[in-house]
């Protein structure tokens, strides 16, 4: 009998504004310790939070995206805990009214195809500080320049049934995001971070007992630690024992989980509405504006390439996965460029300048001219990559560079027949192997054409000859 | 007639100037503090002629400057640049504040300045001025009592005549109640006519900066300067400043709802006679007298007692000795240590029962039957307000049950010292403006009669405030 694995996660990512939730400091990353601080977010007697519209703003659109309901009114709560991070010794948060719930976006499984993922609810909240503990011997040091950094929480249903399910959630709610302009999703940054939730059970049965899986740091190792405390569930299960109710801290270095707290002594964190904040109203008419706000997500952006262009799913699904180099597609089409071409050189050549540098460097109109000397046989695909890479820093035309590499090929018939003639006088005994059956021996005909000719030669028109004089 | 407009022209005609104005407000506060009153915590002779040069050189002569060389004293939990506000708490000791309070910046910006930061009971927790980490203030006539709490050095250096006006806060009653005890005049705004910004937070949504003054033009005057909407509180109405109206002469065409839980049969007969001729004075001025009823008062100790200790124990987690302020004990390896020490003996008596009783009424479990139920008692006592407003446009009650009582009588039963707060606290919970006026004297001692009036009737309130005043003898002994 086999297991089913059931997975939430929730998921925070801040929001892309440039001052913090509840006062005015700069949320840049990695400044010196301490210095983005304020009476406000240091909690000095008598200072007072007020909410910044842009974080509320970001976090409507992002719920939007998500296909959440935004409340017209929702309530900022306090959740309390000590720790030195943690400035006021309690959390500005959202409790029993958040600002959205009830949204869902679709993922691709490998094991079930197409699925809907129940996001339960977003709702905003302010970051604590940074506790450093290797910076100085023996203390504890802190860094508050994240305290009151604005974060909005995602937290999905249960409706995960596989690790990699996971992943495939976790790179569609950060593609959703970063298409919305709510967060960079930055993991590296901090600006996106995943706690998971994991049980097993035999399929049909209720809920099993759940662990959490928290300090992951990228979306292989969430999948990994996943993978890890599934396996390990199931053999405790299996070995007759029971799943206790933990949370696990993953370990990259070592690849392992380590136990972190059992629920035992989970905290009481005594929410209850925050009296210095109203409650937070939005009308609807500014709601309104906000939904219009929001720009082609990612599976409305699929679904158009693929009908507008005919470019296959996988090769849509590969582009809007980067929202620049979906954009850079449709322009090198607009520039001229066949449609299937463009998603070929968007997605291999470009892609990888795009990784390397972060920066397309070659734009839409010079890769279409290049594209349309591939096309018309001009110039092989093979030797367009050499004329690609000198576009990335060279003004000149593609064209003019082709001929600079000499790479510009022959489709003249009269120097292609010599060659060809060449070739076949230069092998006789592979001519009459073709000629007595070996009809594979055409690819090293070509071969050789192509060699003599330096590679200029068009391999369509050599191939037409060679069959033609081989008859 | 009244002490601020006096001080204010006179500075602005130059019949006497800001200098001679802080060296007076030196030379009271040296006898104040020769005295024992211990009203004053902390001041310098040093700082009060640095706010002189300030005046004078800002030259604020405008009509705006309505506060002109005018010594204000400022109770210990709003927060003042260069003098230390340490909400008489030993965790704070010597805390100097890096920004001023909204209100503080609004009156040196009229002019004003601050003369002294006044003591209080610690972080505003008690009704009598005894639980002071930097010990208890003096009941400016009679030393052996109390002058009333949280605010009691505030309302001590104006019933002494050290500052004509101060500034204290009100969380339930923590002005009126002394105003009440030491015979000046009280006023609670409206929550949210006042910037909380800089006012040290003890229960968040009941908290108001409130003033005292010698006579109610003086505290009217006050509450004008620092009332007014200011982006840096999320819960300060968006209003302009408080605009006064002309003091009443009558009170033709006002009705007086006397309301019956107010009025108990085992009432202090001295604070029930000074009652009974204020109302008489009513009549007399035109006043119309109804009875009202404000069916869930009796709740309102209560459900005070549950609101008010849950929104402190949340406000006071701050006070970690991690940032700033005192810190003790806590090896590296001990951070609950560190906690313990440093909050254990930081506080004292009444903050620790407060945030024990405000975690406990926010556990897991309690939650529901206390702060949840508290929360919807609120939601009651504040429309029995509105039903009450209906059908008159004051409401006109003892301020207190007592008159001051005795230093050291209450301290050890916290409950009879939280029945002191019994006709105070209901205003508090509803967020409604009131306010407390001398109206006579049982065996010498100081009877208030409060008002209380409907959301951001300030103006209407102080105006008929004033008739009583000029109609009463507030130092007059009662039968």
């Amino acid at each position: 009998m086999t297991w089913e694995t059931v997975i939430g996660l929730e998921v925070h990512v801040q929001l892309k504004t440039r001052s913090k939730m509840f006062c005015g400091c700069a949320t840049t990353f990695g400044d010196p310790p301490n210095t983005n601080v304020c009476p406000v977010c240091l909690a000095l007697p008598g200072a007072l939070p007020t909410p910044n519209a842009e974080a509320i703003r970001l976090a409507t659109l992002g719920a939007f995206a998500l296909g959440c309901t935004v409340h017209g009114t929702s309530v900022f709560a306090r959740k309390h805990y000590f720790y030195p991070d943690l400035p006021k010794g309690y959390q500005i948060s959202q409790y029993d009214r958040p600002l959205a719930t009830g949204g869902a976006i679709e993922i691709e499984s490998a094991e079930r195809g197409q699925v809907r993922i129940g996001v339960t609810r977003l709702h905003v909240e302010e970051d604590s500080g940074k506790s450093v503990h290797d910076r100085v011997p023996r203390k504890t040091a802190v860094d508050l320049n994240r305290a009151g950094v604005p974060l909005a929480e995602i937290v999905s249903e249960p409706d995960l049934r596989s690790p990699a399910e996971a992943r495939a959630y976790l790179t569609a709610i950060k593609q959703i995001l970063i298409a919305a302009g709510v967060s960079d999703c930055s993991m590296e940054e901090g600006s996106l971070r995943v706690d998971g939730n994991i049980s097993v059970r035999r399929p049909g049965a209720p809920l099993g007992t759940k662990t959490e899986v928290k300090n992951v740091n990228s979306f292989s190792y969430i999948e990994r630690a996943l993978e890890i405390e599934q396996a390990r569930q199931i053999a405790v299960l299996e070995g007759g024992g029971r799943v206790e109710q933990v949370t696990h801290l993953y370990d990259s270095s070592s690849g392992t989980l380590r136990t972190m707290r059992s629920k035992e002594d989970s905290k009481d964190y005594r929410y209850f509405p925050d009296p210095d904040l109203p409650p937070l109203v939005l009308d609807a008419l500014w709601l309104a504006a906000r939904r219009e706000e929001l720009p082609e997500l990612p599976a409305e952006q699929r679904r158009r390439l693929m009908t507008r262009y005919g470019i296959p799913a996988y090769d849509a699904g590969v582009l809007v996965g980067v929202p620049a180099l979906a954009d850079h597609f449709e322009a090198v089409v607009a520039a001229g460029a066949d449609a299937k071409s463009a998603a070929n050189w968007v997605m291999t050549e470009a892609m990888a300048v795009w990784n390397e540098s972060g920066r397309l460097e070659v734009s839409a109109p010079r890769l279409a001219a290049l594209i349309v000397l591939v096309q018309g046989g001009t110039v092989s695909r093979q030797s367009g990559r050499k004329v690609y890479a000198l576009l990335r820093s060279d003004p000149a035309d593609p064209m003019a560079l082709a001929e600079r590499l000499g790479v510009v090929q022959v489709g003249d018939g009269d120097q292609i027949g010599k060659w060809v003639d060449e070739v076949l006088a230069a092998f006789p005994a592979e001519v009459v192997r073709y000629r007595g059956g070996e009809q594979k021996l055409i690819g090293f005909f070509t071969g050789q054409v192509m060699k003599r000719s330096g590679g200029k030669a068009d391999p369509k028109a050599v191939g037409g000859m060679l069959q033609d004089r081989l008859k | 007639m009244s002490a601020v407009k006096n001080i204010s022209e006179a500075v602005r005609s130059g019949r006497t100037t800001a200098l001679r104005a802080t060296e007076r407000t030196a030379d009271l506060l040296r006898r104040s503090d020769a005295t024992g009153l211990n009203a004053a915590l902390d001041w310098s002779p040093e700082y009060l002629s640095r706010e002189a040069g300030r005046i004078t050189q800002s030259a604020v002569r405008s009509p705006q400057s309505a506060l002109l060389g005018v010594p204000v004293a400022v109770k210990d939990n709003i927060a003042t640049l260069d003098l230390p506000t340490t909400c008489a708490s030993r965790i704070l000791d010597g805390y100097i504040s890096p920004f001023e309070a909204t209100a503080v910046r609004r009156l040196r910006d009229a002019g004003a300045f601050v003369a002294c930061k006044a003591n209080m009971d610690e972080f505003a927790m008690g009704s009598s001025t005894e639980w002071s980490a930097f010990g208890r203030v003096q009941h400016p006539e009679f030393p052996d009592r109390v002058p009333g709490g949280s605010s009691g050095g505030s309302a001590a250096l104006v019933a002494a005549g050290v500052t004509p006006v101060a500034l204290g806060s009100e969380t339930g009653g923590s002005v009126r109640q002394p105003a009440s005890f030491c015979g000046v005049v009280g006023v609670k705004p409206t929550y949210g006519r006042v910037s909380r910004y800089g006012l040290v937070a003890f229960g968040s949504s009941l908290d108001c900066i409130s003033v005292f003054g010698e006579k109610v033009d003086d505290a009217s005057r006050l509450l004008a300067v620092i009332s007014g909407h200011d982006p840096l509180d999320a819960t300060s109405a968006d209003l302009p400043p408080l605009a006064l109206l002309a003091p009443r002469k009558t009170l033709q065409g006002l009705t007086f709802g006397l309301p019956d839980e107010y009025f108990p049969a085992d009432l202090h007969p001295g604070v029930q006679a000074a009652l009974d001729h204020a109302i008489t004075q009513a009549r007399a001025l035109g006043a119309t007298i109804k009875r009202v009823s404000l069916p869930h008062a009796r709740y309102s100790v209560p459900t005070y007692y549950i609101v008010n200790p849950a929104e402190a124990a949340a406000n006071l987690a701050r006070f970690d000795g991690v940032r700033y302020g005192k810190r003790d004990g806590g090896s590296q390896a001990d951070l609950r240590g560190l906690y313990r020490a440093t909050r254990g003996t930081g506080f004292g008596p009444e903050v620790r029962r407060r945030i024990l009783i405000g975690t406990y009424v926010l556990s897991a479990g309690y939650a529901e039957q206390y702060y949840h139920q508290a929360m919807k008692m609120r939601t009651l006592i504040t429309r029995d307000f509105t039903d009450a407003f209906a059908g008159v446009d004051l409401l006109l009650t003892p301020t207190t049950p007592t008159p001051a009582f005795k230093a050291g009588e209450k301290t050890d039963d916290p409950v009879a010292m939280y029945l002191a707060d019994i006709f105070v606290a209901g205003a508090s919970l509803a967020g409604l403006p009131a306010l407390s006026l001398p109206v006579g004297r049982s065996a010498g001692l100081p009877v208030g009669m409060q008002l209380i009036a409907p959301a951001f009737a300030e103006a209407q309130m102080l105006a008929a405030a004033a008739a009583f005043e000029a109609a009463i003898d507030g130092r007059r002994e009662v039968r």
